[in-house]
């Protein structure tokens, strides 16, 4: 378990640093100058030397003056300080404070629909394989559903439940004429606005679950513990139960896999549904070219992204007593 | 005389199987449109050829028109080009380095694989998105070709995951070590022994990256760091988010895109899944 656990770790310092590494890198090494553009972009005054104040300012700010080693521990130094720089577009607010203010929507948004969708989609599997015709209904749909563009489902249900039923908002994380207060009212509208950007993300979820716990249960009840269980004249239950257990631990490492590809979702849903998360903040901070608030957006999806995987190693470990035993169950 | 019987069982069992015939027919429906569409298309995409803006579906506008009165359906054949193309391409790339990383990691073992798995699983963690995000920010022109690279730059890691596994498996096996015994070389008997036991295994990664790649666009696409020189089916999305398409109900500009998306990917998966039927007989439904 040591060793497995102390794998993991050190795969998750490395892939912290190479993500540090690589929000260092890019503004500094890609083609040309991104202080430069982003002051033609906002062209704030037209007087040359105006100008070259402020490209001195901002060169000074990202410390492009210094040699590159220098750059890059200054880098490391100010970021242990929680440091990540100032935003442009919602100058003055440092970059932290303007994430952990759209972090809580994220968990909100997520935690639900990640669990939720991995529960059902696990169950609901489970019990359309081999079961001819909850296979010809659910595995069609599970298709369709985990094909389908996280932003169109959203713009559909938006659609549908906003405009043409009216009966969800579509904007916003509550009502526009509320301030945020402890009311049954305010909570009510937190639900309300929250109900659509949930079910896009749990239905997509949903579909990739069940299909993939399908296929799972398929294979396992190939497996020749479960021809051998049959022989002895074991209930089927039984044997669909074995088969559960078995295929549940390549879900919770899929689980790990997909999270990249959730928050991706994540980000386009919050778009869709103006919600106040990291994705709505990155359309704006990409619309306004706002660069530290874009690779502030980069690192703490990257820390999120690290502490559920270190979350759901924890739990595998619990889950396949063969890691807890120093049996390496799952490969690090 | 066996090899030949054994092509025409795939074949046989190919043809029937009712999940690829699905599959297949919607690929080569869409694939036919992207294909033919500077045919189809009667106008420019982005012209501003309807004076009176928007306006549902009609015989001379076949997908209606956009806020601006540009033809809907002009867009959505030349942006189905765009997605064929990431999915070839960036799921192509994504498949070789997958490829050359599992093939080298697995067979090779030691010191070189205990490196290469550090990498897959470091880049494993690393949500494409979020890198993909960052490089294409700070991008002033981007081109799908650009899109199409970096998506297959960073698409590799799980295949290159489950690659490294099979020829771990496969390495030990007697044929390779009579192989080996020979004389042969490694890269012979990596590309004349393992790879080809392992054929489904890698059409069916490709098939899998190429539907990756295509969701991935359309994600980078409509948050608006696509491509600045080309029309593409996230594009489309995004440009009816924008201007309102929802609010002023003009679900002409938003349906087809996504549709289009939802089909290709959902008729990629089905085909795996028929595949893994052909190439796997205990899959199969008696």
């Amino acid at each position: 378990m040591q060793r497995y656990f102390s794998r993991k770790l050190i795969i998750y310092a490395l892939t912290f640093f190479l993500a540090v590494t690589i929000d260092w890198m890019i503004p500094r090494f890609m083609p040309g100058d991104p202080i430069r553009n982003m002051l033609t972009r906002v062209s704030v005054s037209s007087n040359p030397s105006a100008i070259q104040m402020m490209y001195d300012y901002y060169t000074h700010l990202f410390g492009l003056d210094l040699p590159l080693w220098q750059q890059y521990l200054n880098f490391w130094n100010s970021l242990l300080h929680g440091d990540i720089g100032i935003s442009t577009y919602l100058f003055p607010t440092p970059v932290t404070d303007v994430l952990w203010r759209a972090v809580p929507y994220d968990i909100f948004l997520l935690v639900p629909a990640i669990l939720l969708s991995w529960y059902a989609g696990n169950k609901f599997g489970a019990f359309a394989a081999r079961s001819k015709w909850l296979d010809n209904t659910i595995s069609p749909l599970g298709y369709i559903l985990t094909a389908t563009p996280y932003m169109w489902l959203g713009i559909l249900l938006a659609w549908f439940f906003g405009i043409v039923w009216g009966i969800f908002p579509i904007a916003g994380a509550y009502s526009f004429n509320m301030q945020p207060h402890l009311s049954w009212a305010f909570i009510g509208s937190i639900f309300h606005h929250w109900f659509l950007p949930f079910a896009s993300l749990f239905l997509v979820g949903f579909g990739g679950w069940a299909i993939g716990m399908r296929n799972m249960i398929i294979y396992e009840l190939e497996a020749d513990y479960s021809h051998y269980l049959e022989a002895l004249g074991a209930p089927r239950k039984l044997i669909r139960q074995y088969a559960f257990r078995n295929g549940i631990l390549p879900q919770i490492t899929g689980l790990a896999l997909q999270l990249g590809v959730i928050v991706a979702g994540a980000l386009v849903t919050e778009v869709v549904f103006s919600y106040p998360g990291i994705g709505y903040l990155l359309l704006a901070a990409i619309q306004n070219q706002d660069y530290f608030l874009i690779q502030g957006c980069f690192l703490f999806i990257i820390i999120g992204v690290l502490l559920s995987n270190f979350i759901i190693d924890i739990v595998y470990v619990l889950v396949d007593p063969r890691t807890r035993r120093g049996m390496t169950g799952e490969s690090a | 005389m066996k090899k030949q019987k054994k092509k025409n069982e795939f074949l046989y069992f190919t043809l029937r199987n009712r999940k690829l015939q699905i599959g297949l027919s919607i690929i080569l429906f869409f694939l036919g449109l992207a294909i033919f569409a500077p045919v189809l298309a009667r106008n420019e995409p982005f012209a501003y050829v309807n004076l009176r803006g928007a306006q549902p579906p009609s015989s001379e506008y076949w997908f209606g028109t956009t806020f601006f009165g540009q033809d809907v359906f002009a867009q959505f054949v030349l942006g189905l080009r765009a997605t064929f193309l990431v999915g070839a391409i960036g799921g192509g790339l994504g498949t070789l380095i997958g490829v050359l990383v599992g093939f080298t990691a697995g067979y090779r073992g030691g010191i070189v694989d205990e490196l290469l798995n550090m990498l897959t699983n470091i880049v494993l963690v690393i949500p494409t998105l979020a890198v993909l995000l960052i490089i294409a920010a700070y991008l002033e022109v981007r081109s799908i070709f650009t899109e199409c690279i970096f998506i297959g730059l960073t698409a590799w890691p799980w295949a290159a995951r489950a690659i490294r596994a099979q020829t771990f498996s496969l390495r030990t096996r007697d044929f390779v070590d009579l192989a080996k015994m020979s004389g042969m070389k490694p890269l012979k008997i990596i590309f004349t022994e393992i790879a080809p036991n392992m054929m489904s295994y890698l059409v069916m990664t490709f098939i899998l990256q190429f539907g990756g790649a295509i969701l991935n666009a359309a994600t980078l696409d409509f948050i608006g760091l696509g491509p600045t020189n080309a029309v593409s089916l996230g594009l489309m999305m995004q440009y009816a988010v924008l201007w309102g398409s929802l609010l002023l109900g003009h679900w002409w500009w938003f349906i087809p895109p996504g549709a289009a998306i939802t089909a290709i990917v959902g008729a990629l998966y089905v085909m795996n899944v028929g595949l893994d039927e052909v190439f796997n007989p205990k899959l199969r439904e008696m």
